[in-house]
Parts: structure tokens; C-alpha cells; sequence
């Protein structure tokens, strides 16, 4: 729990609080908080900021809003009341494993060119997010950004040109970063990662690929 | 920016029970004196919710509803909902409230952020049709007590923000509020706001340590 060296910025747990991301960065947003303690506390600090706003003005109600509300309240829960616990060595957290249809194996896996493989996981179309597996000691094919891409390490590690990312850890990438991420030796490394746009590959290869492979 | 964003209802109160924070003169806030504490916590929304918790008081619950629902009717107007659906899902949130009472954790936040959160999670649900992924819950169990001065401190950093939010100048105010609702700029809202997010933070991350080892 406490090993998480590269958390997520400001801007990105206020969008969540306040309702302003694409769902595939909700999606690692929460995924990361599952794991870490420490964002989530700020979190609920923006959270909280909400909660003070909410104090600031109020709109009328019909008259019998609250007689409404008793009935609704004795017709029940329309969806059962979930609660999320998390899940004794599963390597996913409970909103990915909700995206994933279950732990790790569950994931169907599509081969791309390099060795990686990758499942596109289905969200809103304003931005998109995808499980990757990298082989241990493979790169990642080379690519720049256009717009955000968040990548959080789940299983084993990757190294870039500055920094190591393991579990927990999630990387925050924008147009500026061109960088190439390496899994370490030893084990796959799996990543959850969004992006608001296409990545852009600069390998011929991966180029010609990437309509195809959706990338 | 809506003309109607910065009108305040000042009569509002009037017809309210004297817990909520806003009615405090601000003179009282300086004086933290253990029978303020105690008077306060016998009688705040924290305490009420509670009670639809444990007795399914439906007194307590129209207490509630008569403050927040028009709060969260007004919210969910302003972030781009008509107001016959704000109508509606302001008292589907409010019917959630009862439902998930249990889940309320008094040491991690306020009712108002927590109403805030179901609210805001409604919105998503009717006004954008996207599903919200949600972190794992870290709840008590239904038997499990938080301690109670931890639910004080928190009410009371609580009650700072909200002072601290009245005291910003107009400008920067409107800027957080249009962040919250509706009308986004990413680079805007990352501005510094001075406002006593950390300690809220660091009293939210204690909870959360007591809360981890409670459960080891």
C-alpha cells in the first residue's frame, strides 16, 4: 500500500470529484485510488470542497417532493446497494475487474506487433483505455502523445529514460513526452492505460498497424 | 457566466433548525470549548443520519431532506439538468441518502460532501448516460463505531472550509464554483485556491490509516 512513489496530480483528482473526466481516466483514476491512500485522502479533500459549495444556493422543490421521496424510499433500492470490497490477491481492483469481467484471467488478450499484447476496454468515446501486457525486458513500442495519456503499472514494473514504475504507480504523460518504457526482467508488466487521443507510433511498423489494432 | 449563479437566497435559513454551520455568527467559531463540541455533535446532520441509520427516523430524514434537497436541486440545475429531471433525481439522491446510510463514515467526511458525491454520481448517470467507475469502498462494517472525535475534527475542518470558501474574494469563488458545476477549464481549475484543502487531507488520511489497521 504505502510503496506508491508517482501518484495523480491536482487537476486530475479535482476532474474526478467534479464529475469533468472522459470515463476511460475515471476508470485508472479509480483504479489508482483503490490502491492508494494517499490520493484518495485528497480526493475526499476535493471532495469536500464540493460538499462546501453545496451550502451555497438552493432551488425550490414541488410540494409534495418529500411524500415523492418516502415512496421511493419504500419501493426499495432500484439496483441493489453494492459495496466494493477489496478482493484478497486479485491483481485488478474492483472498478477494473468490473470493466474486465473479472480478474486478471479473465482478460481477453489480442496480440499487437512487438510482443505486447493489449484488450481495449469498452468506455465512452471521448477518450480510451486499455489493458497492456509488455514482455519482461521488451520496450514498448516508441511513441509521442497528442493530449493525456495516464499508464498505471498493475503487475511487475517498467523503467523509462528518468523513472521506475511499479505497481500502484501511474505515469502522466502529455504531447512533450517522447520516452521509451522498458518492462524489467523477471515478469510481464501489465498497465492500465488512457489516452484522450490515438497514440501516435513512430515506427514504420507500429504506424501502418495502428488502424487496425485500434492503438 | 449565468446571471443567477451569483444570487444568493439570503432568507433561506429562516425556517431551519439552528445546527447547520452556516448560522453560526462567526464570532463563535473562534471559541472551541468542549460544550460547544458536545452541544454541536448532539445535533448536527452527522447525528441525524445516523438516526436514519440505526431507528429508520423518518422525522430525521425530512430534517435532512428539507436542507439539502433544495441544495442538491440547485446543483444539478446548474451543471446542465432541466428542472423536471433535477426534480427527479434530486429526490432519487435523497432516497439514496436513506439507503446508504450505512455507508456514511463521519470521520472521512462531511454530510454535505457525502451528499455532494451522490449527487454528483446521479448526474453523471442521467445527464451523461456513462457509467462511474467507483475506487473499492473502504466502509465500516455495520457494527464498527468510528471514534468519536474524529467525527468532531472533521466537522469542524468542515465548517473551516465553508468559512474559507466565504471568505475568498468573488472572482476566485466563481472560478471553484464553475469547476464544480458545469463549465469546465482543466488549467483553470488547477489554480492555487489558499483554501485548508491539506488539513482536511491530513484528517481524512488518519481516518483512513485508524480505518486500515481496524480492519488488519
Amino acid at each position: 500500500m504505502s510503496n506508491i512513489n508517482h501518484h495523480l496530480n491536482d487537476a486530475l483528482l479535482m476532474g474526478y470529484a467534479t464529475a469533468n473526466l472522459p470515463e476511460a481516466f475515471s476508470l485508472v483514476v479509480a483504479t489508482h485510488i483503490s490502491l492508494c491512500d494517499d490520493c484518495r485522502a485528497r480526493l475526499e479533500s476535493f471532495e469536500a470542497l464540493g460538499g462546501a459549495l453545496l451550502d451555497e444556493e438552493v432551488a425550490d422543490l414541488t410540494d409534495d417532493a418529500l411524500d415523492a421521496t418516502f415512496a421511493l424510499i419504500d419501493d426499495g433500492p432500484k439496483e441493489p446497494i453494492k459495496v466494493t470490497q477489496p478482493a484478497k490477491d486479485a491483481v485488478f481492483p474492483s472498478p477494473l475487474r468490473d470493466y474486465v469481467g473479472g480478474d486478471l484471467s479473465a482478460v481477453q488478450w489480442r496480440t499487437i506487433p512487438g510482443g505486447v499484447k493489449q484488450a481495449v476496454l469498452e468506455t465512452s468515446k471521448d477518450a480510451t483505455v486499455r489493458l497492456l501486457s509488455i514482455p519482461a525486458g521488451a520496450a514498448m513500442p516508441d511513441h509521442g502523445h497528442r493530449g493525456t495519456e495516464l499508464t498505471l503499472v498493475l503487475k511487475g514494473a517498467f523503467k523509462d529514460e528518468d523513472d521506475r514504475f511499479a505497481r500502484g504507480d501511474i505515469e502522466i504523460a502529455n504531447e512533450d513526452l517522447h520516452h521509451t518504457p522498458i518492462a524489467e526482467e523477471g515478469e510481464d508488466c501489465i498497465c492500465l492505460a488512457a489516452t484522450d487521443a490515438p497514440l501516435r507510433f513512430r515506427g514504420l511498423i507500429p504506424r501502418i498497424a495502428q488502424p487496425f489494432f485500434g492503438i | 457566466m449565468p446571471k443567477d449563479m451569483i444570487i444568493r437566497d439570503v432568507d433561506e435559513h429562516v425556517d431551519l433548525p439552528s445546527y447547520g454551520s452556516t448560522m453560526r455568527p462567526p464570532d463563535t467559531r473562534k471559541k472551541k470549548t468542549m460544550t460547544n463540541m458536545v452541544e454541536r455533535s448532539k445535533d448536527d446532520w452527522t447525528a441525524l443520519v445516523r438516526r436514519i441509520h440505526i431507528d429508520k427516523d423518518r422525522r430525521a430524514f425530512a430534517s435532512v431532506f428539507r436542507h439539502f434537497a433544495p441544495r442538491v436541486k440547485a446543483f444539478l440545475m446548474k451543471s446542465g439538468t432541466s428542472e423536471a429531471l433535477a426534480e427527479e433525481c434530486t429526490q432519487e439522491v435523497m432516497a439514496t441518502l436513506w439507503q446508504k446510510a450505512h455507508l456514511f463514515d463521519p470521520a472521512r467526511a462531511s454530510v454535505s460532501t457525502w451528499i455532494y458525491t451522490i449527487a454528483r454520481n446521479k448526474m453523471i448517470d442521467a445527464l451523461r448516460k456513462q457509467k462511474r467507475p467507483e475506487p473499492e469502498d473502504l466502509t465500516w462494517g455495520p457494527e464498527e463505531e468510528p471514534d468519536q472525535a474524529d467525527v468532531v475534527m472533521m466537522q469542524q475542518e468542515s465548517d473551516r472550509l465553508v468559512q474559507a470558501i466565504s471568505d475568498l474574494p468573488e472572482k476566485q469563488k466563481l472560478l471553484i464554483e464553475r469547476a464544480y458545476f458545469g463549465e469546465l477549464s482543466h488549467s483553470e481549475i488547477a489554480e492555487e485556491t489558499g483554501l485548508p484543502l491539506g488539513t482536511i487531507k491530513s484528517r481524512i488520511r488518519l481516518a483512513l490509516d485508524r480505518l486500515r489497521h481496524a480492519m488488519k
